[in-house]
């Protein structure tokens, strides 16, 4: 269970994308079974242990409680489970030198931090933005206070630990690329600031496979020139919208995911599977989830097409110089830079986030903004326009009709409907 | 169409319960109402019991509209509005709860009397009709006081 960056380098290095599920269960036997499986899947994986949300706000009195229950948890309780459970847990990895990540959502990580280094894991991600403003209640400087000693912790930790910044991701849908960049970029250049040496960037799959494509390749070009003394790769998340009703339109938009991950030089894809729309997906669901995902990535080449440039890079880093302009430290320049409206994220109800820009779907599918409050981003009149509550509706499900329709219209068989 | 539901803007409160994170329910159904000419307070994700109390104290809102969608809503809900309802000056206030409130689906519908009995006056389980709910905020008005409600 160690060597996360040096396991996906040496993949990303011979061609093959690793593929990571969300994985996280309660039941020790089950986040064990669950690891193993990931494992032995077909596909080039690593191993998700996702943590509960009473564990993501720091309330181990219900986990606790539910533990005494025998009440099931949406994730394993890491702080709050005994350590030879949990080195069970990890044992086969470990056995097998399986990289192991831990995902988590919390905006006052120490104590999970903490949990993870004491086990020996060298993995985890997060940040003092992405896992604030989107869930949280937390004002933004004390997730900065938080996350910069954890960081360092974790920075100190013995290894090549690696942190992945969730920035590319913020709230999962209509946030335009070039702020996903701009905030995945600014938590990447907060962590090494912090000592870490090794780090991942994420970006989210959105509404067009197009600027999607144009996105990873800013990306790539952003973190060569602002990170080129770290170790970095980038991860592609599957969709985080409102997904499919159908398992075909969901395996579509994953295998497009997979595409898009291993053309815009990814190295690592983050998967759903069909039933996450319902419930939370069973070990096998996941393993066959990542089998898909790592079978269409296998048919793509990964030399990369020509992409279009429509301007999101350029946008991308006129937003993270405004920021960095703000403070010498990046921590602070983030809590300015909120606090003033130079970054504002779309839709975003946190008390710290000026709430003042709005991003819609155009006619091509790509993401544009409606308003952009006060960040420094050229506004074009054609776009500037108020969000209605119905419109806001077909955004929201504008991938999930996309991908349903044709199987709904095309005669096939209802079984593939349930 | 909109025209009739016009007439009075109310001043609304907009909340989840504590235990859930979800914030697109809750942009939704601000641009709604404020298309229906109410002015809305969001008070965003997770929204603590007593904050909610607190908030509609010092605010004295027209209604509380309570929207969640992660499953705990029976739970949550019915403790919330126990809370909301110990308070003399709020057992009145119109209160309302919608969205996916419990994680068996259709089972689901018959709790709602549970939660009206609680202290709610109306409940939007998934699926109910979008004119029902914005006819309900347009009209309600202060319920009477509970029966046998606490001194």
């Amino acid at each position: 269970m160690t060597g996360f960056a040096t396991f996906v380098r040496a993949a990303h290095a011979a061609g093959h994308l690793v593929v990571q599920p969300r994985m996280g269960f309660s039941d020790p036997a089950l986040m064990r079974a669950g690891l193993v499986a990931t494992r032995r899947a077909h596909a080039t994986t690593v191993g998700t242990v996702t943590l509960d949300s009473y564990t993501r706000v720091g309330d181990y009195a219900a986990v606790l409680a539910a533990a005494a229950e025998g009440t099931p948890l949406n994730g394993y309780p890491i702080v709050t489970t005994d350590d030879a459970t949990t080195r069970h847990v990890l044992s086969d990895s470990a056995r097998h030198g399986f990289p192991v990540q831990v995902r988590h959502g919390s905006p006052l990580p120490g104590d999970i931090v903490d949990a993870l280094v004491a086990l020996g894991l060298d993995a985890t991600e997060g940040g003092p933005v992405s896992y604030c403003l989107p869930y949280s209640r937390v004002p933004l400087r004390e997730s900065v206070t938080a996350w910069s000693r954890s960081v360092e912790a974790f920075a100190a930790a013995p290894g090549e630990p690696h942190l992945e910044s969730f920035g590319g991701c913020m709230l999962g849908q209509l946030c335009p690329p070039s702020l996903l960049i701009a905030l995945t970029i600014l938590e990447g250049l907060f962590f090494r600031r912090r000592g870490i040496a090794s780090l991942s960037l994420s970006f989210t799959q959105q509404t067009s496979a197009e600027q999607d494509a144009e996105a990873l390749h800013a990306l790539r070009r952003i973190a060569a020139d602002l990170l080129h003394d770290v170790d970095h790769h980038i991860v592609v998340y599957a969709y985080m919208g409102v997904h499919p009703r159908t398992e075909a339109g969901s395996l579509a938009l994953l295998a497009d995911a997979a595409r898009l991950a291993v053309r815009g030089g990814a190295a690592r894809l983050i998967v759903k599977t069909p039933a996450e729309a319902h419930r939370i997906p069973t070990i096998a669901e996941n393993v066959s989830s990542l089998e898909h995902a790592a079978a269409v990535a296998r048919t793509v080449g990964p030399e990369e097409p020509a992409v279009e440039d429509s301007g999101v890079e350029a946008e991308a880093r006129t937003l993270i110089a405004a920021v960095l302009d703000l403070h010498e430290d990046v921590g602070e320049a983030l809590v300015r830079a909120f606090s003033a409206g130079v970054l504002d994220v779309p839709y975003c109800l946190h008390a710290d986030n000026a709430g003042r820009s709005r991003a819609h779907v155009d006619g091509s599918g790509r993401l544009r903004w409606s308003a952009v409050g006060s960040m420094p981003i050229a506004r074009s009149d054609q776009d500037l326009r108020p969000v209605t509550s119905g419109a806001l509706l077909g955004y929201l499900h504008r991938v999930e009709q996309r991908y349903d329709h044709p199987v709904l219209t095309d005669g096939t068989p209802a079984a593939v409907l349930s | 169409m909109l025209n009739h539901l016009r007439d009075e803007g109310r001043r609304v409160l907009l909340c989840t319960v504590s235990s859930d994170s979800h914030t697109w329910n809750l942009v939704f159904l601000q641009l709604l109402l404020e298309e229906h000419g109410h002015d809305v307070t969001n008070l965003g994700s997770c929204t603590p019991d007593d904050l909610v109390v607190a908030r509609c104290l010092s605010d004295r809102p027209d209604l509380l509209v309570i929207s969640t969608v992660n499953g705990h809503g029976h739970a949550d809900g019915k403790r919330l509005i126990t809370k909301l309802r110990r308070e003399p000056a709020l057992r009145t206030l119109p209160v309302v709860i919608g969205g996916k409130l419990g994680i068996a689906g259709a089972a689901d519908v018959d709790r709602a009397g549970e939660l009206v009995e609680a202290g709610f006056d109306a409940v939007f389980a998934e699926g109910a009709d979008l004119s029902g709910f914005n006819r309900f905020v347009s009209t309600a008005r202060e319920r009477r006081s509970l029966e046998g409600a606490a001194p």
